[in-house]
């Protein structure tokens, strides 16, 4: 089966997000406070696998093996069927 | 003695360690493109700088899934040395020669600039000619060079002294003033576990000639060769 797998990787809690620090200044140059503003890199990835289940462990691989560092990172997987 | 200087895709600090090595220390060293791997035993293996693939994803994050970086961490493992230098340093930590990460600067703008260095610790291959405490003037270029490690992996490496070097001003004090890139405890140069592999985020190839105007990192691969000489 196919799969659409959206996976989510963000700074852990407590971790200096500069990016982000400098978006919500810019922000509010243009009038805009915010209260937090955080940053996350959206993947979407189409696969194949038998079910729901191999879908989400083949994105948790990725994700251990590539797309996430552990010692900043923390993510999340989405799953659906096609 | 041989030294390899590793290319990868977005590598540009590669020809800069291959002539320090060759023309200045009077090293034989190879260009070695990462897809030809590893051909033979290296007694030193140079991670350059640059921007491999881009700095896609993270820094050192696409060059350390290449196939050659299993043949570096063998070379390690085995008490080869490795330099890792800025992107190299980055592709170092993804690879987990060094516990820890070089993630984005406090202020997220690339620096290139002369900074200070504090020599912690003088007992490693790659730091045996400095003094301990000796500061030392190196150029760094990089937007992600702040090093962020766990509490847990950051005391592990202050109780086993290793910490090469640390930002510091011109008289050696290390505060935040002489930190440029928000790095923990100013820390720019970490070795392995078992003091065979430093990855530092300043650039000693290019501070190797006077007429660079400074020849203050030479010593670092001076420290390699005398290294292996003495093995």
């Amino acid at each position: 089966m196919k799969f659409n797998v959206k996976i989510t990787i963000s700074l852990k809690g407590g971790m200096l997000d500069p990016e982000a620090r400098a978006i919500q200044h810019a922000l509010s140059n243009l009038g805009f406070e915010t209260e937090s503003l955080s940053t996350a890199r959206l993947f979407e990835i189409a696969l194949e696998a038998a079910d729901e289940q191999e879908a989400n462990a083949k994105a948790a691989e990725m994700c251990e093996r590539l797309l996430a560092n552990p010692v900043i990172h923390s993510y999340t997987i989405e799953v659906a069927g096609q | 003695m041989r030294f390899a200087v590793l290319q990868f895709g977005g590598s540009n600090c590669d020809r800069d360690a291959l002539h320090v090595l060759q023309d200045v220390c009077g090293v034989d060293t190879d260009l070695v493109w990462y897809k030809d791997g590893l051909q033979r035993k290296y007694d030193g293996i140079i991670l350059p700088g640059g921007f491999s693939y881009g700095d896609y994803l993270r820094a050192g994050a696409i060059a350390t899934r290449t196939p050659v970086m299993k043949d570096v961490i063998r070379h390690a493992e085995a008490g080869g040395l490795v330099l890792g230098i800025c992107n190299g340093a980055q592709i170092g930590a993804e690879s987990g020669l060094i516990p820890g990460v070089f993630t984005i600067n406090e202020y997220p703008k690339f620096i290139c600039e002369d900074v200070y260095l504090r020599v912690e610790n003088n007992t490693s291959p790659f730091t045996s000619l400095y003094s301990e405490g000796e500061v030392i003037r190196i150029p760094i270029a990089h937007k992600e060079g702040r090093y962020v490690a766990s509490p847990e992996d950051l005391r592990v490496l202050l109780e086993n002294n290793r910490i090469a070097f640390r930002f510091c001003d011109e008289n050696g004090n290390v505060n935040q003033e002489s930190n440029p890139n928000g790095t923990a405890a100013n820390i720019t140069g970490v070795l392995g576990e078992n003091d065979n592999v430093l990855v530092m985020m300043p650039h000693p190839e290019r501070a190797s000639e006077d007429v660079l105007g400074s020849s203050d990192g030479k010593k670092v691969f001076d420290s390699m060769i005398a290294y292996i000489e003495s093995q």
